[in-house]
């Protein structure tokens, strides 16, 4: 992993909410194709690191920079174009546009329509929707929904893919599908942050753990190492 | 992963732009000779009240419509360019055509720089604000004598015009052109990726600014060409009329009918708003030559109520089949 270069770098990232501080001097240092699971309590900070990362929030403190590209300042939809791409903890698809169209809307930005309509089929493809492109969203199931979000979130080839609980609330074999979609999604190339509450997805498929507890990262390393620190077992335990 | 075969992809069709021109340049110039051929100059009359609520109705559909952020305040667009047609014709003695032109720059720029001020606010904040600049307009042009204040102003039309059998004629020719261009303009967003943009932020915003949709471009485009069209519907209302103030420019009427017409055609959709506006306005047409103008928000008050508790998705809506 060492030999990757930096594609992800945050130092000192803060964010507050009047007087409540939400997040508290956060590092990362991501490389390309790398896996990274964030975990952590609810209400502990990892939604806001993320949102910090994809703009939907502006963080107070610290700075964020993609492939050398400084990222503050800028709207989420240009952070989205220079290869920052996001699902939400909800699927939020749009609700009045085909399964095909919702792939479609991130790349008529940037391709042709014929070559939009092209990439979106890729992408159903990959996430096994392609039979259903003319259907509405709110005719899939729940896990379909996941799926969509995936492919919307990846069709316009993003170098980073920010998974805030891709597989919540979904059953064993189908967060092992969405798990499987991840890692093809990881060997084509493309570098996951993983936010999860089910330890066995986070942990099977990390690289790399970093545990946020009240706002600040309190421990970073490899899985394993990671969940046996007292300081995390006490985060998720409590104390004994 | 997915080896298996496919069914044929849901492809979006190409839009066939030319067959829209040809064929609603073929309707109007259908209509053209009818009335012609009936040869009432009140045909013209009520065609043009009919025909700007057209145009309207297509005008607010584009930010309405699509991107979902109501603009209560159509009054104050149209009577943009109601005012820069008076001032026109005041300042350099122009004509219609050129007060057209005028409106769909002032009233564009009203449109954008609306957009500036009041895109950052969602729903209701949004309508309210719209809602305030149409009565700050209304408030201006009260105080302003060169446009007459409160007492308004009055436009000499010329009595004929060459080729037309009246003026009348002229003025319901103009406005037929501005409802064919304001509806293919409308259409032409429909099935564009401004279009596609917009529906996204109608839909989810944020998921919309995440997946790279330019969210505020695409609304500033939107307000703006709203906009201009609101006030292009407005320019020819002195030439039409003869005389106006601000009561009658600013109306509410135009504010609730412009929002009731594509929330009845079925909003979102290029042909909604022209099903909405045509029988609205002609239901208003009928109640005021048969019983009483004082009718029509009545009529539009129970149409929507009706409509709100039977079709919620217009017309067009209640014929889809999802």
């Amino acid at each position: 992993m060492s030999g990757r270069e930096v594609l992800l770098r945050a130092e000192g990232v803060g964010k507050r909410f009047g007087g409540f501080v939400a997040l508290q001097d956060v590092d990362l240092e991501l490389r390309a194709g790398e896996r990274l699971g964030l975990i952590g309590p609810n209400g502990s900070g990892k939604s806001t690191f993320v949102n910090c990362l994809s703009g939907d929030f502006a963080a107070h403190d610290g700075r964020v920079v993609l492939a050398g590209q400084a990222l503050d300042g800028l709207k989420p939809h240009r952070r989205a174009r220079l290869g920052l791409a996001r699902t939400f903890q909800l699927p939020q698809p749009f609700a009045s546009l085909s399964v095909l169209e919702n792939v479609r809307v991130p790349l008529l930005f940037g391709d042709s329509p014929a070559e939009a309509t092209s990439r979106a089929m890729e992408c159903l493809e990959e996430v096994e929707l392609a039979g259903k492109a003319a259907r509405l969203p709110r005719e899939l199931t729940q896990v379909e929904q996941r799926r969509l979000e995936l492919a919307r979130a990846i069709a316009p080839r993003p170098r980073l893919l920010i998974a805030d609980e891709a597989m919540a609330g979904l059953s064993h074999a189908e967060v092992d599908q969405i798990l499987a979609l991840l890692r093809r999604l990881n060997a084509a190339g493309t570098a996951v942050i993983m936010i999860e509450h089910i330890m066995r997805a986070v942990t099977e498929f990390s690289e790399r753990l970093m545990v946020f507890v009240a706002g600040r990262k309190v421990a970073e390393g490899a899985p394993r190492v990671v969940l046996a620190l007292p300081e995390v077992e006490e985060a998720y335990l409590g104390r004994q | 992963m997915s080896a298996t075969a496919l069914p044929a992809p849901a492809a979006p069709a190409r839009p066939r732009h030319l067959s829209y021109w040809l064929g609603a340049a073929l309707l109007a110039a259908a209509l053209l000779v009818a009335l012609r051929l009936i040869g009432n100059e009140y045909g013209w009359y009520a065609g043009y009240f009919v025909l700007q609520y057209v145009v309207l109705a297509a005008a607010w559909n584009i930010l309405g419509g699509y991107a979902g952020y109501v603009n209560f305040g159509a009054a104050g667009f149209m009577a943009t360019g109601t005012y820069t047609a008076v001032v026109l014709y005041e300042a350099l003695g122009l004509g219609v055509i050129p007060g057209i032109l005028g409106a769909a720059v002032t009233a564009g720029l009203l449109g954008l720089g609306t957009g500036y001020l009041t895109l950052r606010l969602r729903g209701v904040y949004f309508s309210i604000a719209t809602l305030c600049l149409a009565v700050v307009l209304q408030t201006l042009v009260v105080n302003w004598d060169y446009v007459g204040g409160s007492r308004g102003a009055y436009v000499i039309r010329p009595m004929t015009m060459p080729g037309f059998v009246s003026y009348g004629e002229y003025i319901f020719a103009v406005m037929l052109a501005l409802a064919v261009i304001a509806v293919g303009i409308g259409r032409t967003v429909e099935l564009s990726r401004l279009g596609r943009g917009l529906q996204a932020i109608r839909d989810n915003e944020r998921a919309a600014e995440a997946v790279g949709v330019p969210t505020l471009r695409l609304k500033l485009i939107a307000t703006t060409l709203s906009g201009a069209l609101m006030g292009v519907a407005g320019a020819p209302l002195p030439f039409y009329a003869g005389y106006v103030n601000p009561d009658g420019a600013f109306n509410l009427a135009y504010a609730v009918n412009t929002i009731a017409m594509p929330l009845i055609g079925g909003a979102g959709t290029w042909l909604g708003p022209v099903i909405g506006a045509v029988l609205l306005a002609t239901l208003q047409q009928a109640a005021t030559v048969t019983i009483s103008s004082a009718l029509n928000l009545w009529i539009v008050g129970w149409m929507l109520v009706l409509f709100v508790a039977l079709a919620p998705r217009g017309i067009l809506g209640w014929f889809r089949k999802r």
